[in-house]
């Protein structure tokens, strides 16, 4: 690697970034270092990530809106990934699951030597996709796709539907589509709370429905269609799942 | 001298008269017994209603003079030794039995029986109650020195403790006189911490730590957190469980502000009606689905304490609002004694 290591600081908490400022400054002595970045939220720090080349990602557990463990899978989606280094003050959970999946993480307070530790190894170690979803608690607050080598964000809330293709997921929001490479199942394990299940191949955003009409008109006896919110398009009730026509049509 | 944590400082006292609760116990266990004579009294059980009536005659009388009489007495009774207490209170005790069933013959025009049956009767009611006092101090003692450990494991949750020294050490470099200060934060809120938390402790004090602890958490989170003082008419020397107050606005913190990236108001209000305290305490809320269980452990500890100081004449009660999440805490105003 030439030139100095590329590093963007992401915490919510000002003294904190500043504190990894003056350690940076410290570890630049012996390991040449650059300070790319400040972010004080998720959508920020991605954002930075996208517009520079990032070598490491300095990234506070947790912050509000986005915390990192959700800011980490979203760079995964980058064409050139940073590498993640986890901070947190103390969160019992996350340090057993980090510990678990060998992904480097700081305790605060960070000591400088532990800092330049986890920086000269940080290239090489790049924390495992299943690893990042073990560790999500709760669920994501946006889904990410890729497109053009830039990440997207698309908040959970503006979705009206996820359907399963071929290969991907189908993210479908008022305004576009998009496509995103993950699993239907895991996707309502993750936000069962949220969306719920119409079809063998599709989640809808419960807070989106509007109603439920018959295929072919008020009188026909046809399959039965969910009615969304700023939709044309009707999504198809499976009959398997026609029991839920009555329980949500209220 | 060292005191060992084990240290049982109860050599026997008298319950507080003026409490609520102990009031209520009283009436409750002098009915009882009055209830189970009179039915060893009748003959058939038909008969006894109409017994408890009759004893209720003298009993009840007989109670509510003697509750006045000790609620009165409370402040002299209390400086007096355990062993000669108790002989003061049995002989309030049987001299209002003697004047009472005096005072029924001429004006209640009741039939009685004996003095000296009444006076055994009231004789055993007292050691009855006042050994079953001096158990319930005993078993609850323990529990008080108990209260200290507890304060100190709710109190406090490493995640606040290892942030606020990061944001200490962030200080130290660029303005060496804030860190100093927070420091000093820091120790102060360590130091009520670690103090024997089983005495009540002044209002005034209480708020002083809050303060401290508020100014700790602005320094790492700046203007998100914005706190609302309304102390005007608050009574700084009430007492108070000590650490009855920080750890809610510790939760107000973690749950109110730290989650959101807007700007919150903690807003904490605390002022004496009617002989009440009351400790009013707002913070932002947003319904989030995950709930910790922090927060529910940090508010049965308070109330725990609450309990053990003030028996039921204190409440906590929560409300969940729109945006809003409100806790309020009423205890009897105890006012601390002037040295």
């Amino acid at each position: 690697m030439s030139g100095p290591l590329r590093v963007l600081i992401v915490d919510d908490e000002a003294p904190a970034r500043s504190r990894m400022r003056d350690l940076l400054a410290d570890v630049s002595a012996v390991l040449p270092v650059e300070i790319a970045g400040e972010a004080a939220n998720g959508r920020e720090a991605l954002r930075l990530a996208q517009s520079g080349e990032i070598d490491v990602v300095l990234l506070d557990v947790r912050m509000p809106g986005m915390d990192g463990i959700e800011v980490a899978q979203h760079l995964q989606k980058l064409e050139l990934p940073p590498a993640v280094i986890f901070a947190t003050a103390y969160d019992a959970y996350a340090i057993r699951a980090f510990d678990l999946h060998a992904v480097d993480y700081l305790l605060k307070p960070i000591r400088a030597a532990r800092l330049q530790e986890a920086l000269s190894r940080a290239v090489h170690n790049i924390a495992p996709a299943a690893a990042l979803r073990d560790l999500q608690q709760a669920p994501r607050a946006c889904l990410s796709a890729a497109e053009r080598g830039k990440v997207h964000l698309i908040p959970v809330e503006e979705v009206l539907y996820l359907r399963a293709e071929l290969k991907y997921v189908t993210v479908r929001t008022a305004a576009r589509e998009h496509l995103i490479e993950e699993s239907l199942t895991r996707l309502e394990e993750e936000f069962g709370e949220i969306f719920v299940r119409v079809h063998r191949n599709c989640l809808v955003a419960r807070a989106a429905i509007r109603g439920f009409e018959r295929e072919g008109g008020e009188s026909g006896e046809g399959p039965w269609r969910v009615v969304l919110a700023d939709l044309e398009e009707r999504i198809p009730v499976s009959r398997r799942q026609q029991h839920l026509v009555r329980e949500l049509a209220r | 001298m060292a005191r060992s944590i084990n240290h049982n400082a109860n050599t026997g006292a008298l319950p507080d008269f003026r409490n609520f609760g102990i009031l209520l116990r009283i009436l409750l266990v002098v009915n009882g017994v009055a209830m189970l004579a009179a039915l060893l009294q009748v003959r058939s059980v038909v008969q006894w209603p109409a017994q408890f009536t009759e004893n209720a005659a003298l009993v009840e009388p007989l109670l509510i003079l003697s509750l006045l009489v000790l609620a009165a007495t409370e402040g002299v009774l209390r400086r007096l030794s355990y062993p000669a207490a108790i002989f003061a209170v049995v002989a309030i005790e049987l001299g209002l039995t003697v004047v009472l069933h005096a005072a029924s013959r001429t004006w209640f025009f009741v039939e009685m029986h004996s003095l000296p049956r009444w006076l055994l009767i009231v004789a055993l009611t007292t050691g009855m109650l006042l050994v079953y006092f001096d158990l319930r101090g005993r078993a609850l003692s323990p529990a008080l020195s108990e209260a200290r450990l507890q304060a100190l494991q709710a109190r406090i949750r490493p995640h606040f403790l290892f942030n606020s020294i990061n944001a200490v050490l962030s200080l130290v470099r660029q303005s060496p006189r804030r860190a100093e200060a927070a420091l000093e934060d820091l120790a102060g809120l360590f130091r009520a911490l670690m103090a024997d938390n089983r005495e009540l402790t002044p209002i005034a004090r209480e708020v002083e730590l809050c303060r401290q602890y508020l100014d700790l958490e602005q320094l790492r989170l700046g203007d998100r957190l914005q706190v609302e003082w309304h102390t005007e008419n608050m009574p700084p020397d009430a007492l108070v469980p000590p650490l009855s107050l920080q750890p809610l606005l510790e939760n107000a913190v973690y749950h109110g502000i730290e989650p959101s990236e807007k700007p919150g108001t903690v807003s904490i209000n605390i002022y004496a009606a009617r002989d009440r305290l009351h400790v009013v305490l707002r913070n932002p809320y947003r319904a989030s689905g995950n709930h910790h269980s922090g927060n529910k452990m940090a508010l049965a500890n308070i109330r725990e304490r609450l309990q053990l100081h003030f028996d039921v004449a204190a409440e906590l009660t929560t409300k969940v609002g729109e945006d809003t999440y409100e806790v309020r805490i009423v205890m009897p105003y105890v006012k601390a004694r002037q040295p």
